[in-house]
């Protein structure tokens, strides 16, 4: 009950700051396109930051190819509205039309997020059976293959872009599903399977000993990790009305690697916080942007030398403000006897 | 038939790029179980060292010596470079846990990329030629002069680092790092001079690899090295990572395979067979064709 009103909450407070900010309420109040725009861009970049970590700050298996399913996820959606957002439309006509939009949204959503999860276990499977770095070169290759094929599919404009996707996507739905990416994430963690995850983090050996199926284990953390990167693309193109292969470069990978390694691998706050602030050094170095990539390439180097674990480490930045509370990640003392 | 045999010899020449810059992958991961991503970017560093003192050559005739110079002077600068980044970046987090050392690869990659655009230009550059052209006809197969150079110049250095690995004793010691770098230590091998000496070699024959490219393709740029550097990344998995022979073994199939798929499928899938090959490998042989299986301990 304490759960559901504050989700009731939670996207009152969000609908209202939407009203707010696109000046629904005044145009004294709104705030400038600009703005909104990093300012959703950055809540997309939380979706991704925060699902990519649970597969490479949790599990501790490194995924190079998260712009892969974030692809997948925004070119799905976006073709299902386009093309199927009449008919949904005509369906759902008895509904006010920013709730028909929704409806809209969230079944266009929902179909990204399939086939990512769909790509994301065919992708798993033959690469999380083995240890080691053989995921980091699979999601990164079909990253890249996923590009190329997208490049020459027609239907969704091919190299000219996929033009003419109804904004539907905005400040509200981008930081609801924000919200929902961080507690799903958070429940998965906290729960006796996130343990499991923590567990192959630290010892793959000593978790399989224990009785833990490694490889369905990982599979499923990158299965649902791809989902939600799904969630993320379909924002995306909504968001901006506008696809091309070109926003789902290799680059796009790395840069959500920065954000989670900035923030802290393993903390979902830290993702939270990377994401933000990569976004507001970017836009605030926009006039050295040739430097921009060099100096971010040179951060990741000498971050992992001195500070390997990122900014906050494995753990949240509530338990920095209380100290009571600690992930299950910190390892209990040794009993003393 | 001959389009068939003159694919093979394309594939030939390709493909022995590939296993050049699939040797040093798999000399590194075999001391250090390190994918070392910065390497395609070290073969891009080699191409425009080679571009560039092939420019300070400009005003001579082209012949073999000049070409015999350029390749020599960019693996010297690029076994000094990968010396730099093996002491500056990866040896202080040599001991640390498996991912730090892959993220710090791929900083050190990016800032070669990023770097490469800013100090070179992000535009295309052109190589110029640098020794003489002319075509061989063998029963109808037409053999430029340059995939003849690719080809003997790479077989040259791939027997070179045979007999260095096999016959002297710091190959030995090589081998041994590679066999278990714990127990090399202890019998009193300095393992980072071992670990230095691979890079260095590595190094210098992405940078061979480097000049050879820019011979036969003459376009090269800054981001030239992330697809080739996977592909021979891709090659060196397919021959067995950790296994030199395999590493040239895999490099010729990906580049048979890939001249192949362009010749007799669509040239748009070029990239993605590389990758197709890589997922099958790990489905059904994930040690390689020559690797063993190693294992695991605790």
């Amino acid at each position: 009950m304490k759960g559901f009103l504050l989700a009731v909450a939670v996207v009152a407070v969000l609908y209202a700051a939407n009203a707010v900010f696109t000046g629904a309420l005044g145009a004294g109040l709104a705030m400038s396109p600009y703005l909104l725009q990093v300012i959703c861009l950055a809540g997309i970049n939380i979706i991704l930051a925060v699902s990519l970590n649970l597969i490479n700050g949790f599990t501790g298996q490194f995924s190079i190819g998260h712009a892969g399913f974030m692809a997948i996820g925004a070119y799905t959606s976006a073709y299902v509205t386009v093309n199927f957002g009449d008919r949904v439309h005509s369906v759902l006509s008895f509904l006010p039309s920013a709730a028909s939009d929704g409806a809209l949204l969230l079944v266009a959503l929902a179909a990204g997020a399939l086939l990512a999860a769909i790509a994301g276990f065919f992708v798993g499977v033959p690469s999380l059976r083995l240890r080691g770095d053989y995921l980091a070169i699979v999601t990164l290759g079909f990253g890249e293959i996923i590009r190329v094929f997208i490049l020459n599919i027609d239907a969704v404009g091919g190299a000219r872009g996929f033009s003419g996707i109804p904004k539907i996507a905005s400040f509200f739905w981008i930081y609801l599903f924000a919200a929902l990416t961080i507690v799903v994430v958070y429940r998965i963690v906290h729960s006796s399977f996130g343990r499991t995850l923590i567990a192959i983090r630290e010892d793959e050996i000593a978790a399989e000993a224990m009785g833990v199926d490694t490889t369905r284990s990982k599979v499923i953390s990158f299965v649902v990790s791809s989902a939600m990167a799904g969630v993320g693309g379909g924002l995306f193109g909504h968001y901006l009305m506008y696809l091309h292969t070109n926003s789902f470069t290799f680059l796009k990978s790395i840069e959500i690697i920065i954000m989670i390694v900035i923030g802290g691998l393993g903390s979902i706050t830290g993702s939270v916080l990377g994401a933000v602030l990569y976004i507001t050094l970017t836009e605030g170095f926009r006039e050295f942007a040739q430097y921009r990539m060099v100096l971010f390439s040179l951060m990741l180097v000498i971050i992992m030398i001195v500070r390997p674990q990122g900014i906050l480490g494995h753990r949240e930045f509530v338990s920095f403000l209380t100290r009571r509370r600690r992930l299950p990640a910190a390892p209990s003392a040794p009993l003393q006897s | 038939m001959n389009t068939f045999l003159q694919q093979i010899v394309n594939g030939l020449s390709l493909g022995s790029i590939y296993a050049l810059i699939a040797l040093g992958y798999t000399m590194v991961y075999g001391v250090l179980r390190l994918i070392n991503f910065a390497h395609g970017d070290v073969y891009m560093v080699g191409a425009y060292v080679g571009y560039y003192l092939s420019r300070k050559m400009a005003g001579r005739e082209p012949s073999f010596v000049s070409a015999f110079i350029v390749m020599l002077g960019a693996m010297a600068a690029c076994a000094l470079l990968g010396l730099v980044i093996e002491r500056l970046a990866y040896r202080p987090v040599r001991r640390a846990s498996r991912l730090t050392l892959l993220i710090t690869a791929i900083g050190v990659s990016l800032f070669l990329e990023n770097g490469g655009q800013l100090v070179f230009g992000p535009d295309p550059k052109f190589f110029p030629s640098l020794a003489p052209h002319f075509d061989f006809l063998v029963a109808d197969v037409r053999l430029t002069s340059e995939q003849t150079t690719v080809i003997g110049v790479s077989f040259l250095l791939m027997i070179l680092l045979r007999l260095f690995i096999m016959k002297t004793r710091t190959g030995k010691a090589m081998r041994a790092v590679s066999f278990n770098l714990d127990a090399a230590k202890l019998m009193g091998i300095s393992t980072d001079w071992i670990i230095a000496v691979t890079f260095a070699l590595g190094s210098a024959l992405a940078a061979a690899a480097g000049v050879l490219i820019g011979m036969q393709i003459p376009k090269i740029d800054p981001l030239m090295g992330i697809i080739y550097g996977l592909k021979a990344f891709v090659a060196a998995v397919l021959g067995g990572i950790g296994n030199v022979p395999g590493a040239v073994l895999g490099g010729l199939l990906i580049g048979i395979s890939e001249v192949m798929v362009v010749g007799y499928l669509s040239s748009t899938y070029r990239d993605a067979i590389a990758f197709g090959i890589l997922i099958l490998v790990l489905l059904l042989r994930p040690q390689g064709i020559l690797g063993r299986v190693q294992k695991e301990k605790v």
